[in-house]
């Protein structure tokens, strides 16, 4: 009684100075209690919100339990042989957090006899050393090519990693004029989203660039890389191991993750029929998803997911409802089959929206 | 300014949150109503605005699904009366007048509406304001949460924006329940393929802001009557969009003349028989 009854009293006597602390604490640091609470609706969520265009990169809503891991980043990214000489590396479900340091794409590395290329660099300067971590423990031979699939931030930023090992950077002929004029942006709200481990992270454009198609070769190992029409974005990339039929997809393929459009709708899909009937490809690599999938029924769920927001637009146009309707009410019935859709969805529905009004 | 606007945001936040920890209770905007104080000086004069007085009202989605197309629509009841003007403004915007609108007498004195897409570049309140034949300002006033509007890159396809610059489109809607109405109004929607560039979104490889290009003045007429006439500003999205009504006549042939601020004239004339 008499212990408690002190520590009451003290406790009443420190409590006011406990607060100016914290306060004094949140003001010099930003806001770490916000990240340490992991609330849906803390503060980084609303700077995420900001960054809805980014896509990959949003708010900081929580995906299902069993999707999100609350490990830290690991010093050499975990990666899976999805075929001989081919390796993956398996992004979170989850948005850019300080915890997961934008490790929520998948990013990949082909080792030829001579030569190493990679594919996708991850969300931050520190999952680009991750990843090149895990390279080394494969591998001493030179990274000679880092290819870039398209301009998001979760595939981008850990280019600057590889800098010291001087390869190539390589991507589509419009990935320098996309990144450039999404730069300031791409780069301070991501610094917000990702706190400490952003730190080192900057933006390094391809200087081989591809407008049509590229062959890169790895010693005994040839690469396809095949720049499309305007699908996910405007300067997406494909790459394509030869030797393997292994297609690299990037953000052409979403899987069990929520498809973000910041492209066309229309190219998207016509891309995706051109895809599906090709013969030289055996496994797909989504740009978000498992590390490998099955072709070409690996395209089936976006196709679909695609189809029906489309669909429902179209719909709506043509009964003359407005954007705002058609953002609460198209596409719904594709809710369940997704991880983060309501994070992505609504968002993907306006992009369709202003560019289907227009046929 | 920006800067200095974005820190105090973040500042204001952290505290937010930390006092909302203890206490459950978040601290009001900071600095919110002195910029809609220069505002109200400057744009109206200071003139005397009732507030929700049911002469206008505003939708706007509180969470915005992208900062940069933001839709806003206003309704104008028929108890207003004649309304000579609709001002959109975004308090926090760099230029916060988005459009004004001024209403001729295909516009009607029925119930009202007028629907567009804007940028908005921070959390900010969202206000519309409109000036009676009385020569009374009347305002509803929306919060809305989106932010970088004004320098997110222009657009997703960035070649297939300049190819199709100048081109238009008009519908025109047959709505049951507005054919219904007393006085009857019928709808319409215009809009033009314009990157309408902010003078906020920087080229890093020349390190030059694209100079800012907007589509100006915009002048709505029906079989020769105006419906409206806009003034745009930065705050109107890409592919400025319109939707409106407007008392039928005739033919309900809608005419569009539109300027941006190259100069460059664009005109479209919806089909005679509007469907």
């Amino acid at each position: 009684m008499q212990i408690s009854g002190h520590i009451e009293h003290q406790f009443r006597e420190v409590f006011p100075s406990v607060i100016a602390l914290l306060l004094a604490l949140a003001l010099l640091f930003h806001s770490p209690l916000a990240t340490a609470q992991e609330s849906p609706s803390a503060p980084s969520g609303d700077a995420q919100r900001a960054t809805e265009d980014l896509n990959k990169s949003a708010p900081a809503a929580a995906p299902s339990k069993s999707e999100q891991t609350t490990e830290s980043l690991p010093a050499a990214l975990k990666v899976e042989e999805v075929a001989p000489g081919v390796f993956v590396h398996q992004g979170r479900y989850e948005l850019f957090t300080p915890r997961n340091s934008g490790d929520t794409s998948n990013n990949g590395f082909i080792i030829g006899k001579d030569a190493v290329a990679v594919i996708d660099t991850g969300g931050s300067a520190r999952v680009g050393a991750a990843l090149l971590a895990a390279i080394r423990a494969r591998t001493s031979l030179p990274i000679k090519y880092v290819i870039n699939t398209h301009m998001h931030p979760d595939h981008v930023f850990g280019n600057v990693a590889f800098k010291a090992e001087s390869p190539t950077f390589v991507g589509n002929a419009k990935l320098p004029r996309a990144l450039s004029s999404r730069a300031d942006r791409y780069l301070a709200i991501n610094k917000e989203l990702l706190g400490d481990s952003f730190a080192g992270t900057e933006i390094i454009p391809p200087t081989e660039l591809v407008s049509n198609r590229l062959e890169i070769d790895l010693g005994d190992r040839k690469l396809l890389l095949e720049a499309h029409p305007t699908a996910h974005t405007d300067n997406d990339l494909t790459v394509l191991d030869e030797k393997t039929g292994t297609l690299f997809l990037g953000d052409l393929l979403f899987s069990r993750h929520t498809p973000a459009l910041d492209g066309s709708i229309r190219g998207w899909l016509a891309l995706i029929d051109k895809l599906a009937n090709r013969q030289d490809v055996k496994l797909a690599v989504p740009g978000h998803g498992p590390a490998s999938m099955p072709w070409p029924s690996a395209l089936d769920a976006e196709k679909r997911y695609l189809s029906t927001v489309a669909g429902d637009v179209r719909r709506m146009i043509k009964e003359g409802k407005t954007l705002s309707e058609a953002a609460g009410t198209a596409g719904m019935s594709e809710k369940d089959a997704w991880i983060l859709f309501n994070e992505y969805h609504a968002r993907n529905v306006s992009a369709a929206f202003a560019e289907l009004e227009w046929e | 300014m920006s800067a200095t606007r974005l820190t105090l945001g973040r500042i204001s936040r952290s505290l937010a949150l930390t006092l909302g920890i203890f206490a459950g209770a978040a601290l009001p905007a900071v600095a919110a109503d002195d910029i809609w104080k220069d505002i109200h000086r400057d744009v109206f004069a200071g003139k005397a605005i009732a507030e929700d007085d049911g002469a206008v009202s505003l939708e706007a989605p509180y969470r915005a699904e992208d900062a940069a197309i933001v839709p806003l629509t206003v309704h104008i009841p028929a108890s207003a009366g004649e309304v000579k003007s609709l001002t959109l403004v975004v308090d926090k915007n760099p230029a916060p007048v988005a459009a004004t609108f001024e209403f001729g007498e295909a516009a009607g004195k029925g119930d009202r509406m007028l629907s567009t897409r804007v940028r908005i570049d921070m959390y900010s309140n969202v206000r519309a304001v409109v000036e009676t034949a009385d020569g009374k300002l009347h305002m509803a006033t929306k919060f809305v949460k989106a932010s970088g509007g004004c320098s997110a890159a222009a657009s997703k396809d960035a070649d297939e924006a300049l190819a199709s610059l100048g081109k238009m489109q008009i519908r025109t809607f047959d709505a049951d329940a507005s054919k219904e109405q007393t006085p009857p109004v019928r709808e319409a929607q215009v809009m033009i393929r314009h990157p309408n560039f902010t003078g906020m979104q920087m080229d890093q490889v020349t390190r030059q802001y694209t100079p800012m290009r907007i589509v100006s003045e915009m002048d709505v007429k029906r079989d020769g009557a105006r419906i409206f006439k806009m003034e745009g500003g930065i705050s109107i999205s890409e592919n400025p969009n319109f939707r409106f009504t407007f008392v039928p006549g005739t033919d309900n042939v809608i005419e569009v003349t539109a300027k941006d601020t190259e100069g460059q004239i664009f005109n479209a004339t919806s089909a005679k028989k509007a469907s």
